[in-house]
């Protein structure tokens, strides 16, 4: 099997594309996920401030977003990122639903990593006198970031899965371009280069962040 | 009484409330500890000292009554006024509650980091810190890399680094083996005396007590049932739960075989660890050619040392009783009489 320059120059723009996507998203979607996972767990019932109304309906907002099939949130999403780009389609473009998409999930998991910090440490800097800004910046995140590192790890991952669906819709990057030649033009071996490249890079970000998470996790001697 | 209090509590009632309707942790609570004592606060386990350590600070808010440490109502201040006399009153934990992603000297850097001292200052006063617990050289380790003593001992400089007027153990030793609580101990003890540091001890080991406590409440069933000396209270303590926990399993026993006239004189013996391993009852036996009848023992021998205590009914005759003392003077053995009502 072999391509022409062109198409190799295509699988290339592809691919940074798909990279500028997935990293630009992921920071997005931490940057609103980060501080709402810490919120679900500082408002909670057990939580260093409790604040139950708010608590709950957090939960259920995220649970709702996280409820809607990423491809339907696509879609539904069109006229909020044309009102916020001005286009729906392209890599930029899909950047819109792909934090909206995956910002409650990344909460969800940064909830999940916070809570696994031992309570007893939080114990310890209360009676020191810490305020609960000061357990979550300097005891929460801290004790936590081998656990948000793994999570970040498997969140690219998933980022990366709902950026190939977004070929669907014009979305740019290796979904459009095993959409456009693959599906629509029953070029089977384009398909699979994609499909190739996509594995490699979810392999990529995946065994970084895992050994990142191991390197800097110092629970073991 | 010249003596100045340093914790005050009054009219202390915590309850929970659960599912199945509330508990009670805690019930009218009074209880006064002086500036520079060691007072220690035992109880079998769910008796509520845990809970009560924690009205000390607030980690726990009292249902009903009021705590005054150093002369200020916790319970009367706003969160922030509570933030900053915390800093006032360290405290150490049975499963030391270190932060496991930071260094030793990172540990002891936290409190101080988190009153707003800055980085160099606060590495200078870790660096201090850490030769007062003897683990300089330890000090760029990570807590999963030091034994359960030395992550006490980074605990201990930990709580010190506010320079606080008092210090809270909450079962500070529970997770050691006998020879590190007794380091942990001692190193207690030389901080209250070196630094003047009023000390706390919640424990659920008599021996913990008798090794560094001055003054001790019996915790049981939600209520203090007896404070005082700790040698006052060994000789003659007044309460069943007190007699519990000083002569563990006693109420499996049989009663005692009265032997002898009813005013017979008694004498606890106390094997403190210190003392090789070596039958010294059948010795003293056989030294001061005197038989004594044990009444109680609860002893084990731990690494080749034997800890526990014994207590044995003292023959009639004047001779053999000094001949005894004598003998326990000089096997450096410790020991006092007791009355009979102790058993």
């Amino acid at each position: 099997m072999m391509f022409s320059k062109e198409m190799l120059n295509l699988f290339l723009e592809g691919t940074l594309e798909t990279f500028y996507m997935v990293v630009m998203s992921t920071l997005l979607a931490y940057l609103i996920g980060l501080p709402l996972g810490v919120l679900l767990v500082v408002s909670g019932e057990d939580g260093i401030r409790p604040m139950p109304v708010l608590n709950r309906t957090l939960g259920v907002v995220i649970n709702l977003l996280r409820s809607a099939p990423f491809l339907i949130l696509l879609v539904a999403l069109t006229p909020v990122t044309r009102a916020i780009l001005g286009t729906s389609l392209g890599s930029t473009a899909t950047i819109v639903p792909l934090v909206i998409g995956s910002a409650p999930f990344i909460a969800r998991m940064v909830e999940s990593s916070i809570k696994e910090v031992d309570g007893g440490v939080i114990e310890a800097a209360q009676s020191m006198g810490a305020s609960p800004m000061q357990i979550v910046l300097r005891v929460m995140l801290p004790e936590a970031k081998p656990s948000l590192t793994v999570g970040a790890a498997i969140a690219v991952t998933t980022i990366l899965g709902y950026s190939a669906m977004a070929g669907f819709v014009g979305g740019g990057g290796l979904g459009t371009i095993a959409v456009n030649y693959g599906v629509h033009r029953y070029q089977t071996d384009v398909m699979l280069v994609t499909l190739a490249l996509l594995v490699a890079i979810v392999q990529v970000f995946q065994e970084v962040g895992m050994h990142i998470a191991a390197r800097i996790d110092k629970r073991r001697r | 009484m010249d003596q100045k209090e340093i914790i005050r509590i009054e009219g202390l009632t915590k309850r929970f409330s659960g599912k199945n309707g509330d508990v009670v942790a805690l019930e009218g609570i009074d209880l006064s500890i002086n500036q520079g004592e060691i007072f220690g606060i035992i109880g079998l386990s769910g008796a509520g000292k845990s809970t009560l350590v924690r009205c000390m600070n607030l980690l726990e808010r009292p249902t009903e009554g009021r705590v005054f440490v150093d002369g200020q109502e916790l319970s009367a201040l706003t969160e922030k006024q509570l933030r900053q006399a915390r800093r006032g009153i360290g405290m150490i934990f049975q499963q030391f509650n270190l932060l496991m992603q930071s260094t030793a000297i990172e540990n002891i850097c936290f409190p101080l980091l988190l009153s707003g001292v800055n980085r160099r200052e606060a590495e200078k006063r870790a660096l201090e810190l850490l030769e007062i617990v003897g683990l300089s050289d330890r000090r760029n380790a990570y807590p999963a890399q030091l034994s359960g003593g030395q992550k006490q001992r980074i605990a201990i400089a930990r709580a010190l680094a506010n320079e606080p007027k008092v210090l809270l153990c909450d079962e500070a030793t529970s997770a050691l083996d006998p020879t590190t609580t007794r380091s942990i101990l001692l190193l207690l003890k030389e901080i209250n005396e070196r630094l003047g540091i009023t000390i706390v001890v919640i424990t659920h080991e008599m021996r913990v007590v008798e090794e560094i406590c001055s003054r001790v409440a019996i915790l049981d069933a939600s209520h203090v049932a007896e404070m005082g000396k700790v040698e006052e209270i060994f000789r003659r303590p007044k309460t069943a739960a007190a007699r519990r926990l000083l002569f563990p399993g006693r109420e499996q026993r049989a009663e005692a075989p009265a032997f002898g006239a009813k005013n017979q004189r008694m004498l606890r013996i106390v094997f403190d660890g210190m003392t090789p391993f070596e039958p010294v009852i059948a010795n003293m036996v056989l030294v001061c050619g005197a038989p004594v009848n044990i009444l109680f023992a609860n002893t084990r021998a731990i690494e080749g040392k034997t800890v526990g205590q014994m207590i044995v009914q003292l023959p009639e005759a004047e001779d053999a009783v000094s001949r005894i003392e004598a003998y326990l003077n000089a096997q450096n053995v410790h020991y006092e009489e007791v009355t009979d009502d102790v058993l």
